[in-house]
């Protein structure tokens, strides 16, 4: 009886140690080498796998950069400069500066400001309300307010202010990976550069109608006058199809446009309220180009 | 009595302006006339602002393969080529007359005697249909050419007229049937000409006994047209169903009608046939139904109305609408799109104006699934509107289209059926939408 445990033991034993040798030899035949940098670029890299830098998941983008050898182009817009600087050391490289990003609404229409002409009780869907209708107030380029940046968002940044029915975007947690911005159907979303003590002028519509018919809906549309353009120092300001925008690595944030637009449709944020002719001059702090922007305009065309 | 094979549901049917008769609708004073209205590539615009026009002119043009021409309802001035608001609010490029008078241009007949000689050949009827700017009137706006170039290695075995019907409330193919009965019968041979062959089947529902009597008695005289009854069920007016109902043949996934030897067309597309092949008159106009269980009986209406009547004026023609009325739909309550703007103009396809009360409007709350199964037994094209609907919202685009969501023929039968009131074709279509342009991407990229 108890040679039998014995058997059992030693054979077990015995095979143990066989397959493990038939293992190891095939792991050692059919081994890939693996550049070790992946892992160390990917360790580094936040973990978020949200797809922000245009590769699949952090691991993607630890992979090109060590394929590619180099960090052009290859940026995480969540980690920012620290990360990078970080991902450039294991690499042994120059990290590329870059301005962090964030998302912004270019819409104030919401129900404060269009005035409802229909009721919309479909799926609570951006994509399905975009195939059926122009929208609650009868815009047809602004948001829709049914919240498909806030499903995309992995942390947490956008959601939609019940009182305006417009998407807000808490610029303490957004990344500016750009998941808003490619789930909109509509393109209101855009990245724009944080600024200078998270400063920002914008143009707060994508409306490309006519002024009057854009006005006609909205009371805050921009309504292609151009003022804004004649008044604009730097040349930052174009209007095209009857809709103004401001290019965020030329202007200088003087809020002269502000002052100007007759429909308030330019946003100025996080300035100084006391102050309406205060200049700030943030210098060099433009010059840098920006690579994440081309990715928030190269969403799918929806119209 | 025949019916198609797969699925299927059965909404009530509430013919209600059945017994009107068609009313020709007064000349609006200022007409909206859209650029393009069919599916397709875009026409272009031919008129300027000032130019002055008569009904028949042409105001765009097709330039494309599938595309189709645009000709003014009216005569008067061209006030202004500008933007206007379609039903949902969308803006489209469109052409605003101002209406004077109402003189065609030459060479159109107006007068309503039947023409029965079909003296074009095969190849200038196709050009003719081309011309006038006929497209396919059961909804998509298809234009109608297209379907009469047959491809290398296909042949017409079956022509199929749908004289269906199976969205509930519309009445307008019923009453062309009885009214403009042999014209239609016209129209067939003149599309059998064009296809070179002579077996046309024409079906219609049997909750239209008079059609189908009327359509009977008429076949006689024209030998190789058959009028098939076919048992009530939605959708039987979709090509696909059809085609099974009638023929028992099943369109493969993907492929078009005459993959199995058939052309399908409507009714109200045999007449703008017969309209522009023996009278030269291009799609200018079409019987449109104005209904509803709010509506008084007096003011159920078909009426005759040319391209670009502002929604508006219909709707007071009718006596306006009535308190309670919840919401407007162009088209029939399942497929149809809800009226956002009662100022946009009508266009080449528009059917009818429904009037919903409140009670049938809202949409009923939504639950969570029970996994009962009900989409599935409805669906016509043995699709899975659950998993489809899930996917779609999941964002799982890949497997949707392995899921064949492409397949799927938009008819609402899923959402009918199902009792957790879930939004399954809202979130099918999007995932057809996403899937579609992944399909293209993947076309541009080869």
């Amino acid at each position: 009886m108890e040679m039998i445990v014995i058997y059992a033991i030693v054979a077990m034993t015995v095979a143990g140690i066989v397959l493990a040798l038939v293992l190891y030899l095939v792991a050692q035949k059919f081994k890939v080498v693996e550049d070790p940098r992946i892992d160390q670029v990917a360790e580094k890299l936040p973990g978020a796998n949200c797809g922000g830098c245009g590769f699949a998941g952090c691991r993607g983008l630890a992979e090109a950069i060590v394929k590619a050898g180099n960090l052009e182009g290859k940026a995480c817009p969540v980690g920012g400069a620290p990360v990078m600087a970080q991902v450039a050391e294991v690499m042994g490289l120059q990290a590329e500066e870059s301005d962090p990003m964030l998302a912004v609404v270019r819409c104030n229409g919401g129900k404060c400001n269009t005035h409802q002409k229909a009721a919309y009780d479909g799926a609570m869907d951006c994509v399905s309300a975009n195939q059926n209708f122009a929208s609650e107030g009868g815009c047809s380029f602004g948001c829709l307010g049914l919240g498909n940046c806030t499903k995309v968002c992995k942390f947490d940044a956008i959601s939609i202010n019940p009182e305006t029915g417009l998407p807000e975007v808490d610029q303490d947690k957004c990344v500016g990976c750009g998941a808003c911005a490619k789930a909109c159907p509509r393109m209101v979303i855009e990245l724009r550069k944080k600024g200078l003590k998270d400063r920002r002028v914008f143009v707060s519509c994508v409306n490309k109608e006519k002024g009057a018919a854009a006005k006609k809906n909205c009371d805050v549309a921009c309504i292609g006058c151009g003022k804004c353009e004649k008044v604009c120092p730097f040349g930052a300001i174009t209007i095209t199809n009857n809709v103004s925008y401001i290019d965020f690595t030329k202007c200088k944030m003087c809020r002269k446009c502000v002052a100007e637009c007759p429909t308030g449709a330019i946003h100025a944020v996080n300035f100084p309220p006391a102050k309406p002719k205060a200049e700030e001059t943030p210098k060099a702090e433009n010059t840098v180009e920006t690579k994440v922007e081309e990715k928030g305009g190269n969403n799918e065309n929806v119209q | 009595m025949k019916t198609f094979n797969r699925g299927g549901v059965h909404p009530e049917e509430n013919k209600l302006a059945r017994n009107s008769k068609i009313e020709v609708f007064p000349l609006t004073k200022k007409a909206v006339v859209f650029v393009s209205q069919h599916l397709g590539a875009p026409a272009t615009c031919l008129v300027q602002k000032g130019d002055k026009v008569k009904v028949g002119t042409l105001l765009a043009k097709a330039e494309a393969f599938i595309c189709a021409n645009t000709h003014s309802p009216y005569s008067g001035t061209v006030t202004k080529v500008d933007v206007a608001t379609d039903f949902n609010g969308f803006k489209k490029p469109a052409i605003y007359i101002d209406v004077e008078g109402d003189e065609w241009e030459e060479g159109i007949d107006t007068s309503n005697d039947i023409i029965r000689e079909i003296t074009l050949e095969p190849k200038e009827i196709v050009d003719r249909i081309k011309d006038r700017g006929v497209v396919g009137l059961g909804g998509a706006a298809f234009p109608t050419n297209v379907k009469y170039m047959i491809p290398e290695g296909k042949k017409a075995e079956f022509l199929i007229i749908n004289g269906v019907e199976c969205e509930p409330y519309l009445t307008s193919d019923n009453r062309i049937m009885l009214e403009n009965t042999e014209e239609i019968f016209i129209g067939i041979e003149i599309m059998k000409k064009a296809l070179g062959m002579n077996n046309a089947l024409i079906g219609i529902e049997n909750n239209k006994p008079e059609a189908i009597r009327v359509m009977t008695e008429m076949s006689a005289k024209y030998p190789g047209t058959k009028v098939v009854p076919l048992q009530m069920k939605y959708p039987q007016g979709a090509e696909k169903q059809l085609i099974n109902a009638l023929t028992g043949r099943e369109v493969p996934s993907g492929k078009l009608p005459i993959e199995v030897g058939c052309v399908v067309d409507n009714v109200g597309t045999a007449l703008a046939i017969y309209d522009a092949v023996q009278k030269n008159r291009p799609l200018i106009s079409n019987v449109l139904t104005y209904t509803g269980k709010s509506v008084k009986a007096e003011n159920q209406k078909n009426l005759l109305v040319r391209v670009g009547t502002p929604l508006q004026e219909i709707i007071d023609y009718c006596g306006g609408l009535p308190e309670d009325t919840g919401k407007l739909i162009s088209g029939g309550p399942m497929m149809g799109k809800a009226i956002m703007d009662t100022t946009a103009p009508t266009v080449k396809t528009t059917s009818s104006v429904l009037v919903m009360n409140q009670k049938e409007a809202s949409r009923q709350k939504e639950t969570p699934c029970i996994r009962c199964g009900k989409c599935v037994d409805a669906c016509p094209m043995g699709l899975e509107p659950v998993l489809l609907g899930t996917l779609s919202s999941q964002q799982k685009w890949e497997e949707a289209e392995t899921e064949c969501v492409m397949d799927c023929i938009e008819c609402g039968c899923c959402l009918f059926t199902c009792p957790a009131n879930r939004p399954l074709l809202d979130m099918i279509r999007v995932g057809k939408f996403k899937v579609g342009a992944i399909r293209r991407a993947r076309a541009q990229q080869k």
